[in-house]
Parts: C-alpha cells; structure tokens; sequence
C-alpha cells in the first residue's frame, strides 16, 4: 500500500468519526469524574500534599516578619522558592498526587466494582482513557497551580514595594509563569504514566516507587535514557537553577541543556506516547471483579 | 458466514480464565423473544452474558449481536441494555442520575436524556425514590433501578443476568410483565437464572448450561418434557427397608429402588411420583413399614442437569 493510500485511507476514516459526539461524551466524562471522585473530602491526603508547603512557607512569613527584607533576602528566598518547587513538588508531591489520582481513575472503579457501567455505553474506549485523563490532569494542575501560585505570593508579598518591583518589574513574573508551565507538564506527564500503569498493574504502587527510581537515578544514564523521564523535561524549563551540593543532589539532573519549546514538545510527545499505550491497554481490559 | 442482523449468534465460543474453564465451544442461535439461560450456579451463565456484551473478551470463536460486536461500542451499545448481577454503584449516585448520565452518554441531549429517564423510572416503578441516593436502596429497588437503566436507551437485546433476584412477588411480577411486553415488541430478552420454574412460565426457549457447556437448547415445551420424563428420585427413610424396596418394585414406573447403606432406607426412582406416594400411604396404614421421613432427593433443577448431560457428567 502506497503512503498516498494511506494518507486518503486515513482522511476517510477521519471524516467517519463522529467527533463532536466524542467531544460531548468526554466533556460529561471529565464532569461526572469531578463530581464523583476527585472533588471529595476522600482526597483529602492529596489536598495536604498540594498544600504542605504553603503552610510552611506561611509559617515562615508569620514568624519572620521583623526580619530584615533587603534584596540579598529576596535572592535567597527566590532560591527556597525553585528548592520547592523543584525538589518538592516535581520529585515528590505532584508525583504521589498524581499516583493517587491517576491510577484510582481505573483501578478504583475495579475496585469498587463500577467500571462494568463505562463499558457498558456507547462510548469507545479511547474516549474513556481521554476523558478520565483529562478529569484527572484538571485537578492536578488546579491544585498544585493553586499550592504554587500561593507559596509564590506569600514568598514575596512580605518584601513590600521591593517583593512587587522583584515580580512586575524583575525576574518575578517570568519565574511564576515558568513554574504555573512546568507544574502542568508535571501533572500530565505523571499523569499519564500513573494512569498507563494502573491499566498494566493490578497493584500500580510497586512500579510506582520503580518509576521513582528511575526518574531518581536516570541522572547518571545517556541522554537517550533521560528522555524517558519526565524530570528530564521539567529540568529544562525551570527559571532558577539549583546548585549540586548535599544529599538534595540526588534529586537534580544533569543534562546537556535543551531548548523550552523542545523541553515542552517533548514532553507532550511522551504523554500522548504513554496515553497511546494506555489506548491500546484498555482494549485488552477485561471486568473481572473477583480476581481483583 | 455472514452474520445475521437479527439475531444472535455464538460461534463456537470459549473462554478460559486462566487456566479455568468458562464456557466451552458453545454455539447457538437466538431469534427475538425471551430465551432463558438457566443453570446451577458457576455454569457459566455469566460468562455467556459478558462474553455477548464485551465485558469479557472470548479466548475462541466469535459472538454477533444483532450483526455488531463491543468492538464497534457506539452502534452496539444502541442496541443493547444490560442489567448486570454486580451490585455496586457510584459512590453517591441518585437513582436519577444513575439512568440520567448514561443517556447523555449516548449523545442524547438534555430534556430527550430527562424524558427517557422519567419513562424508564416510571416502568421500573421507581419514580418516586429516584431522587434519594442508591446507597439507600434496599436489595429489590437496586435491582429495579438497574434495569431501569438498561432500558431507559429502548435497546432491541436487553441482557438480564438474574433479574428477579431479591425481588418481592408483587415486583417479581411487574418485572416478567415488563419482559413479556419488551419481547412482544420483536425484541430479544435474555434472561439467566437458576431456577427453571422461574423463567419457565415466559420463555420462548431456553438454554441450559452446565458446566461451562450448552447441555440442552430449544423451545421450553421440549425442555419442559425431557423434565418430566426424567425419573425423580425419592428418598424414604423407615424402619423396613427390604420391604418397602420390594413393594417398590412391582410398580412399572418405579425403575430403581436402593436400600441405603445403614439399611434405615430406601432411594427410588420413579417416573410417576403420584402413584409411588399412594403405595407408600397404604403400605403405612397397614403397618409394614415404619416411615420416619420422605423427601424428593431430586426436586430441583440441578437434577435436571445431571439427567440431561448424563451419568458421566461429559457435555450431551
């Protein structure tokens, strides 16, 4: 078959599909799941990991409002900032998070015995992976969007007109927009691994805490390695670079630097790899409760 | 061979769990009305049901409903409705919107959504709690709002797996109501139950299962007279054994009479237990035989089966 074929066999079957129903059935997907599952006082533990820091770094405001607030502090606070950012979000809240979130999309529904209900409409399948996925990546990103952006003004509102000039007339406002992109990323990106996980695993922890590891130790492995990592991407698009020194430094990456918009795309080029696979996975699903 | 758009079809079907057997090389044809799948339980009535609604992938063969798989949801699952056995639900559902979103899922809008809700509530008979939460539905009304939910799209083949389950009588006849008026439609009804006598009364034909093969197919009435020609065993448990077998065996419909083991009774096998009765009353009032206990040793369906599939338990 030429590729000529190909492209008119795909243009064909492009036409055929009924695009605005998938459309529909995954805006009421990604509504149901929200009602039923994320937004519940069940995910408070997800909330807390989101919302830790925040905490901490109000803490920090509160008790040290006499301090001094001059430049050299805002330096040092700008760096506390990218450590949590950094160290833990992306290492660590965001990807238990998500680990909660995305593998209970599918794995809870078997395990509460409703999943039969998903298959049982005219939906297809690939609509189904789309529509929780996107369910879940909203309430990642507007949790920890929500953690950051709040960890990011309590950071600087306690430097008066010297914290407003670092934001609107400094570096301020490119970082906050770096991190709000880079946390997206982080969603989705672990998102989608999490959720392709929960469709190979009966117990998706276990590969959890591997894919840790991996993203943890990818560091020392060729560039071609580090690709198929999430961090690796991440690493590129942070606005303040963390130095190598401690026991933290298990948790940076070294990599030869790569352009955002590539860091970006390559990114997005992961997730929709990982969220084929799930595609793919979901077919082969079966509902059979009691082997769980 | 092509497949048929009217009916549905089994070809050669099996499906193993592991190494388990589910079903095994089942074919069979079903034309509309109701048919039963009737078996002990564990035959594979379940399996037959998922395999046909896509729940469970078959590890051999080919299954067509109507001319569609599962493979091709969006235009199968317009046509068919199926009230599992599984008895969860979303966390914090209505009955409402139990039925609700799953319409709005097949691309109907709002108010069609709305309209068909309220008229599958409405034959359900569950109209007047379907506002409450299903975590607070007892066993029946779980039952009757999830066959709400799989009519409430009109389907041509609605799927039953033991729908009268936890049912009252009142609700147990509403619903073969409800399935004879669906079938009267020209649609298919399939129904599983363990219980022959239960489906027995509104089946156009039946199906029965054991052990994971099709044991028996047809219209009830040929069922229906395999059954009653098949001998039914009587259990006697009295002080003279001996005797009562012997007298036992003078009648022509009596075809075995078995002293037990600990010689405090006799096991027979009659095919007129009405007359076999009548010997044992008069053996009684004339004071031959002391008679502790009788009971019919095989008076349900799972003797049935074991007749049907023969004594050395391979498919028939």
């Amino acid at each position: 078959m030429s590729a000529q074929d190909l492209v008119a066999r795909a243009q064909k079957w492009a036409k055929e599909q009924p695009w605005r129903l998938y459309g529909s059935q995954i805006s009421i997907l990604v509504r149901n799941e929200l009602r039923r599952n994320l937004f519940t006082h069940r995910r408070i533990g997800i909330y807390l990991l989101a919302w830790v820091p925040v905490l901490i770094v109000l803490t920090h405001v509160i008790f040290d409002r006499n301090q001094p607030a001059g430049p050299a502090q805002i330096e040092t606070d700008t760096r506390v900032l990218a450590g949590i950012v950094q160290l833990y979000y992306f290492r660590l809240g965001i990807f238990f998070a998500c680990m909660a979130i995305f593998t209970w999309l599918f794995r809870g529904e078997m395990v509460e015995r409703t999943l039969h209900y998903q298959f049982l409409v005219p939906v297809r399948r690939e609509v189904l992976v789309v529509g929780k996925f996107l369910a879940g990546s909203v309430v990642a990103i507007v949790l920890f969007e929500t953690a950051v952006l709040a960890c990011f003004y309590l950071m600087y509102s306690r430097f008066g007109s010297t914290g407003k000039s670092y934001v609107f007339g400094g570096p301020g406002l490119g970082q906050l927009g770096s991190y709000l992109l880079v946390t997206a990323l982080a969603c989705i990106g672990y998102g989608a691994v999490f959720l392709a996980l929960s469709l190979l695993f009966k117990n998706p922890i276990v590969p959890g805490v591997v894919i840790m590891g991996w993203e943890t130790i990818a560091a020392i492995f060729p560039d071609w390695a580090q690709m198929l990592t999430v961090t690796f991407y991440l690493k590129h698009l942070c606005p303040v670079s963390l130095p190598l020194s401690g026991p933290l430094a298990i948790f940076t990456i070294v990599a030869e630097p790569v352009p955002p918009f590539v860091a970006v795309l390559g990114l997005l080029l992961l997730t929709i790899t990982i969220l084929a696979l799930s595609c793919f996975l979901i077919h082969r699903m079966e509902i059979t409760y009691t082997a769980e | 061979m092509t497949p048929d758009a009217h009916q549905i079809v089994f070809e050669n079907v099996s499906k193993f769990y592991g190494e388990v057997l589910g079903v095994n090389k089942v074919s069979f044809t079903l034309k509309p009305g109701i048919t039963s799948l009737v078996g002990p339980n564990g035959s594979g009535k379940t399996t037959l049901m998922n395999l046909m609604t896509g729940l469970i992938r078959p590890s051999q063969g080919a299954i067509f409903v109507l001319g569609l798989t599962p493979q091709q949801p969006i235009e199968f699952f317009r046509h068919v409705g199926y009230c599992t056995q599984f008895d969860s639900f979303p966390t914090g559902t209505t009955g409402y919107d139990f039925i609700y979103w799953p319409l709005r899922l097949h691309g109907f809008a709002h108010d069609q959504a709305a309209k068909l809700t309220d008229e599958a509530l409405q034959r359900a008979g569950m109209a007047q709690v379907a506002r409450r939460k299903v975590a607070g539905y007892s066993k029946g009304m779980r039952q009757r709002i999830r066959l709400a939910q799989a009519i409430a799209h009109h389907p041509s083949v609605l799927v039953l797996d033991e729908p009268l389950n936890g049912l009252d009588p009142m609700a147990r006849a509403e619903s073969i109501a409800l399935f004879e008026a669906i079938a009267k439609q020209g649609m298919h009804v399939i129904i599983s139950s363990h219980i022959l006598e239960e489906v027995d009364r509104i089946s156009d034909r039946v199906v029965l299962v054991s052990s994971g093969y099709v044991v028996a197919e047809g219209q009830i009435r040929e069922v229906r007279k395999e059954v009653r020609d098949h001998p039914m065993q009587i259990l006697v448990r009295c002080s003279n054994a001996a005797r009562l077998a012997a007298a036992a065996f003078e009648l022509d419909h009596v075809v075995e009479a078995k002293i037990l083991n600990d010689g405090q009774g006799v096991l027979v096998r009659t095919r007129d237990a009405e007359q076999f009765y009548l010997l044992l009353n008069k053996i009684v009032s004339g004071g031959l035989v002391e008679v502790d206990a009788v009971a019919p040793a095989d008076d349900d369906v799972d003797s049935i089966y074991q007749y049907l599939i023969g004594s050395d338990g391979g498919p028939a």
